[in-house]
């Protein structure tokens, strides 16, 4: 523990802290959201479909951190269009796109041979060489979905617990799911140096899978999805230091941890 | 036979030639109607005769094809669906639920939801969750939340849904107390004749076209609503045996409560009633 406490004086160890926690705050309410409105595989097949979006960025020479980001909202506008007017069913989309896109993208790495890219470090994260301009990059757009989710939680709410109602009491139901979308892509553009492509579905559901356990409203499951999500990124770090392992799946498998504890907890 | 209102008031809701097609089938055919302050209107028909298409398309969910809406402006509108399906892993109270009703307005009362829920005799369901509530609990906070609107129209889809016969009646009655005190008009769908003939003011029978349509006494026995319904229909007893072969699912229901425990028990209290359930 001691050594824990005097890694935090270290840059890089507090930066992983910050940008793990900030991610923690909003991945617990917008994973509430998932998992109300079964949006799972969703989650996953805009993370997959990231990894096409670094590919093109590192192309064409943009900022890799933006290119994810315009690629992961382009990506969820596109589904949400397919989607309505879709001819196949929704998951069967999802499939094609999700492993259709992630093929592309690593074909497209290949292609690109001069670049020297760490794949692993897309699929399964790189918290600990995050930098400071990763970090401003990760808590801004946190904070901007925290204020967006929070400006419109009633919302949100309505349109989930029933849409037609919504409808009828003065919502544009349409407007707020797609904005909700762009929310969940814009978290995991940025989750993608934390956890990676493979693992940021998990970092949403299992957080607010876990707080179910333990909820009354919806309120109460995303702040405790929440709280969750922190106490799992902080004994994710710390498994990683003591075992000297990856730190994204260090996060999972103690958000798992929980979510067993609580499950055990609330059967007896 | 497109009617217009003639009353001195305007009508709170106008539907004028209302065409609607799905999929190259014409569910609705010239259908028009209005509801008027204060006017309970009960649409019926058999299944899939389109009247949740109809009412969706007066309350703007979805868009005819053909005909207009008119809407009295600044009309508020309070909306029962046919059912509410609560996915098990949303906590939600009933509180919770019907303070949703709410986001938009800011509340007059100190506390509008006890209100309605003193209102519906429902107190005791406050802290409740929504998906534990049996049938007859969630239609009357499903109803409660429509009401915290304080709506000029409430629109009702098969409001006495998944409630037993006896809290089926009690059900409508509630809804006529209310809409009287409330001063709202209701615009209702309803497979139960019989029941809703007491608090009905207007009865509009339809079937893809308004078939016919006017008190419940004189729809009972006009020979359109005896053709779609079955000669039967004439006399009250009848009405039943009749909807039963006619109308699926939800005379399951009417009968189904009582009979719901078991299959034996529906056939021992109507023979074609067995067909029926599924």
């Amino acid at each position: 523990m001691n050594t824990f406490l005097s890694l935090l004086s270290t840059d890089f160890v507090l930066f992983a802290l910050v940008a793990g926690l900030s991610l923690a705050a909003v991945a617990g309410p917008l994973g509430a959201f998932v998992v109300w409105r079964r949006m799972a595989y969703f989650g996953d097949t805009l993370a997959h479909s990231a990894l096409l979006g670094i590919a093109i960025g590192l192309i064409s020479g943009m900022n890799p951190q933006l290119s994810i980001l315009i690629s992961c909202l382009l990506f969820a506008f596109l589904l949400t269009v397919l989607e309505k007017n879709g001819a196949v069913s929704t998951d069967t989309l999802l499939g094609i796109l999700a492993h259709s896109s992630l093929a592309l993208g690593i074909v497209v790495l290949a292609l690109s041979g001069s670049v020297r890219v760490d794949l692993e470090a897309y699929l399964f994260g790189a918290l600990l060489t995050i930098t400071q301009q990763d970090l401003l990059w990760v808590v801004g757009v946190c904070a901007g979905v925290g204020i967006v989710l929070l400006k419109y939680w009633q919302e949100f709410v309505a349109i989930t617990v029933h849409e037609d109602i919504a409808e009828i009491e003065g919502s544009k139901v349409a407007r707020y799911k797609l904005l909700l979308v762009l929310l969940i892509a814009l978290t995991i553009a940025v989750s993608m140096k934390i956890v990676g492509v493979l693992l940021i579905t998990s970092l949403l559901i299992i957080p607010a899978a876990s707080a179910r356990l333990i909820a009354q409203t919806p309120e109460q499951m995303a702040l405790r999805a929440s709280a969750i999500g922190a106490g799992a990124v902080l004994a994710g770090l710390l498994i990683a230091f003591a075992l000297d392992v990856p730190v994204g799946p260090s996060i999972v498998v103690s958000a798992t941890s929980l979510f067993l504890v609580l499950t055990v907890l609330r059967r007896r | 036979m497109p009617r217009t209102s003639n009353s001195v008031q305007p009508p709170l809701l106008e539907a004028r030639a209302i065409e609607k097609q799905f999929n190259g089938r014409k569910v609705l055919d010239s259908v028009s109607f209005f509801v008027e302050p204060g006017q309970i209107v009960t649409l019926i028909g058999p299944n899939g005769a389109g009247k949740t298409t109809l009412v969706r398309i007066a309350l703007g969910l979805i868009e005819a094809d053909a005909g207009s809406i008119t809407r009295r402006p600044d009309l508020r509108l309070g909306y029962m669906p046919q059912s509410l399906h609560i996915d098990p892993t949303l906590p939600l109270t009933v509180e919770r639920f019907l303070a949703l009703a709410l986001r938009h307005t800011r509340a007059s009362e100190a506390d509008p939801i006890g209100a309605v829920l003193g209102q519906l005799k429902i107190t005791q369901l406050r802290h409740s969750q929504v998906a534990a509530l049996s049938g007859g609990e969630r239609q009357r906070v499903l109803l409660a939340r429509a009401l915290l609107r304080k709506p000029h129209l409430l629109v009702l889809d098969e409001p006495a849904q998944g409630v037993d016969i006896a809290g089926q009646a009690e059900l409508y009655a509630l809804i006529d107390s209310i809409a009287e005190s409330e001063g709202c008009g209701v615009l209702m769908i309803s497979h139960d004749l019989h029941l809703v003939m007491s608090s009905t003011d207007e009865v509009i029978c339809l079937n893809h076209h308004v078939c016919c349509h006017g008190k419940p006494e004189t729809v009972s026995t006009d020979p359109a609503y005896l053709s779609l319904f079955g000669a039967g229909a004439s006399n009250s007893l009848a009405v039943y045996t009749h909807h039963h072969t006619h109308e699926h699912d939800i005379h399951g229901d009417v009968i189904g409560e009582c009979s719901h425990a078991s299959a034996t028990a529906s056939t021992e209290t109507d023979g074609t009633n067995k067909g029926e359930e599924k």
